[in-house]
């Protein structure tokens, strides 16, 4: 390598890591402020370690407001949200994408349309649909609403489009219908479009926000995490050490995920396309 | 045979079908007629035409202030998230060691829970908190208090929200990078193309349908912006931090007026619409597609 060849690639690795180091300070500091005693969080000059470290409080969290029910909750309600998604997205796709019917490729620009509406613009009158149907409070009106997205939909035909006609055509003159040409042959190649499907549904129920404060009241027994995190840094009020014991703690099944899909994260992007921020 | 397909057909669209009907279409349909209602949570609803439109346009004190800070919001934010975005994107190409670790590192808030990074940001903010007390005991210089001044708050939701954020647009913009053809790349350099030259004339260009795509996405999204502002300012100070859909939902469950948030919602659906078109018009100039 040339020495400005060298040089440039130096500068390059500097660059990187500075502005890595730059970007974690947050998260560095909201952790090392979860261990402080509360009084010391907003203490002049700023230090990292308090007069004591108080891994404690991590577990007050847990004392304080039901964070094991926001948890599972939004485990219950991420999981259900992907298996109905999936099933959904699924069947819907094969139909768009396999079998031969009038009208289809208008249904199918229907179908995308759908996906011109944002959440924003539903999530009043959704609110009236869950009073007609008796859903405020409730498990399904945290599940259901957004699983019928034409996002999923779109995605599992584009991935069904690729797989080969012969294998399921030798299927079908062994007299196999299309129902069991789908579940035998085309569902168990859909793996890597299915898994993509699934931990996208999974993060965006995970990170729901606005629709769980308008459907749910009751945070103490149907809280997620998301909007029991909120809650609770509106009551804990200045107990900074609190909240960020309890930020850090939300942050962390995320995560876990993302790094142990790293290997996956561009080429997932890349194929699933759409579902921008 | 024909026919049995299509029955087949209409089985395995059907979960899909009803799901979108009762969960979309009736929704859409149901925000029409509830803007023209004076609707509330719980009560008599009363038929008003367009008087909640009219009530947003010329009455209401927070809609245009919402509407304005929602417009300025996106205008800061959208170039913002895509020149970090792609400044990330070229900087942690294959020549760099540790790429994957890095991509890793700026994508993580892109998937934590946004109030979690919002109350982590809160903290920084304070007037007492990291930013603040470093620059008074490094430089010593006191810096404002910028979540409670009117000048800093909207920038310091920007800058918080471009943390958050542009991890995403940084992982679009490198799978578009990763799938250049070596063979032009190669041939431009061939050429004498280097440096700078073959950044703007070469590299962007062939990945203009990739940062076309991302500025759709991310206007989109920053139209709709909500949890940043609603939990590091509350929409303040005054209402200058307040954007569309916080008024929108402070419409609808504060004040408990559904129709009049109707309405919004519908103005605000329009907005997006209409921007995204005027995109589409507007590519034609600036993107390039292989054909």
């Amino acid at each position: 390598m040339s020495t400005s060849g060298r040089w440039r690639s130096f500068v390059a690795h500097g660059t990187a890591v500075v502005a890595a180091l730059l970007f974690i300070t947050p998260l560095v500091y909201a952790f090392f402020s979860a261990l402080k005693p509360s009084r010391e969080v907003l203490l002049a000059p700023p230090a990292l370690i308090g007069s004591e470290v108080r891994w404690g409080n991590f577990a007050e969290v847990f004392t304080f407001a039901p964070f094991t029910t926001y948890i599972i909750n939004s485990f219950l309600v991420s999981s259900a949200g992907v298996l109905v998604v999936l099933f959904v997205s699924a069947t819907a796709g094969y139909a768009f994408a396999r079998l031969r019917w009038r009208g289809r490729d208008v249904v199918f620009v229907l179908f995308l349309g759908t996906l011109m509406v944002p959440q924003e613009v539903l999530v009043i009158p959704m609110f009236v649909v869950m009073q007609w149907f008796g859903w405020v409070d409730s498990y399904p009106a945290l599940i259901f609403p957004w699983a019928f997205t034409a996002f999923g939909t779109f995605l599992m035909r584009q991935f069904f489009r690729g797989i080969p006609y012969e294998l399921e055509e030798a299927a079908r003159v062994d007299g196999a219908g299309p129902v069991r040409a789908f579940t035998r042959i085309v569902l168990p190649l859909a793996g890597p479009a299915l898994a993509v499907l699934a931990v996208f549904t999974f993060l965006n129920y995970w990170n729901s926000y606005l629709w769980p404060l308008i459907a749910v009241n009751d945070y103490a027994t149907l809280g997620t995490l998301p909007i029991g995190l909120a809650s609770f840094s509106s009551q804990t009020g200045t107990r900074w050490d609190l909240q960020m014991a309890a930020s850090v703690i939300s942050m962390i099944p995320t995560t876990i995920l993302v790094i142990a899909l790293q290997r996956h994260l561009v080429k997932g992007i890349a194929t699933s396309g759409l579902g921008g921020r | 045979m024909k026919n049995r397909e299509r029955w087949h057909a209409l089985g395995f669209i059907s979960p899909a079908l009803a799901g979108l009907s009762v969960f979309t279409a009736l929704p859409v349909a149901l925000a029409v007629i509830m803007s023209l209602f004076d609707w509330p949570i719980f009560g008599d609803r009363e038929f008003t035409g367009l008087g909640n439109y009219r009530t947003l346009l010329t009455e209401s004190p927070d809609f245009w202030p919402a509407l304005r800070n929602s417009i300025l919001f996106t205008v800061l934010y959208v170039p913002a998230n895509l020149t970090v975005a792609l400044v990330l994107a070229l900087l942690l190409g294959p020549r760099l060691r540790g790429r994957a670790v890095f991509r890793v590192l700026f994508f993580i808030p892109v998937v934590t829970p946004m109030v979690a990074n919002a109350l982590v940001w809160k903290l920084v903010l304070q007037p007492e908190g990291l930013l603040n007390g470093l620059a008074g005991e490094w430089f010593g210089i006191t810096l404002p208090s910028f979540l409670a001044d009117r000048n800093w708050a909207m920038i310091a939701i920007v800058v918080m929200s471009v943390w958050a954020g542009m991890g995403y647009n940084m992982l679009v913009l490198t799978a578009a990078l990763e799938q250049l053809p070596t063979s032009v790349l190669e041939a431009a350099r061939m050429d004498g193309a280097q440096g700078r030259h073959l950044l703007w004339r070469v590299t962007l260009p062939l990945i203009s349908p990739a940062i076309f795509f991302a500025a759709v996405m991310t206007i989109i999204g920053s139209l709709q912006v909500f949890a940043q502002p609603q939990l590091l300012t509350g929409g303040g100070p005054g209402n200058s931090t307040i954007p569309l859909v916080m008024f929108i939902y402070d419409t609808g469950f504060k004040f408990q007026d559904l129709g009049l948030a109707s309405a919004a919602a519908w103005l605000l659906f329009v907005l997006i619409i209409g921007i995204t078109a005027l995109q589409f018009r507007a590519q034609r100039r600036w993107v390039h597609y292989e054909h």
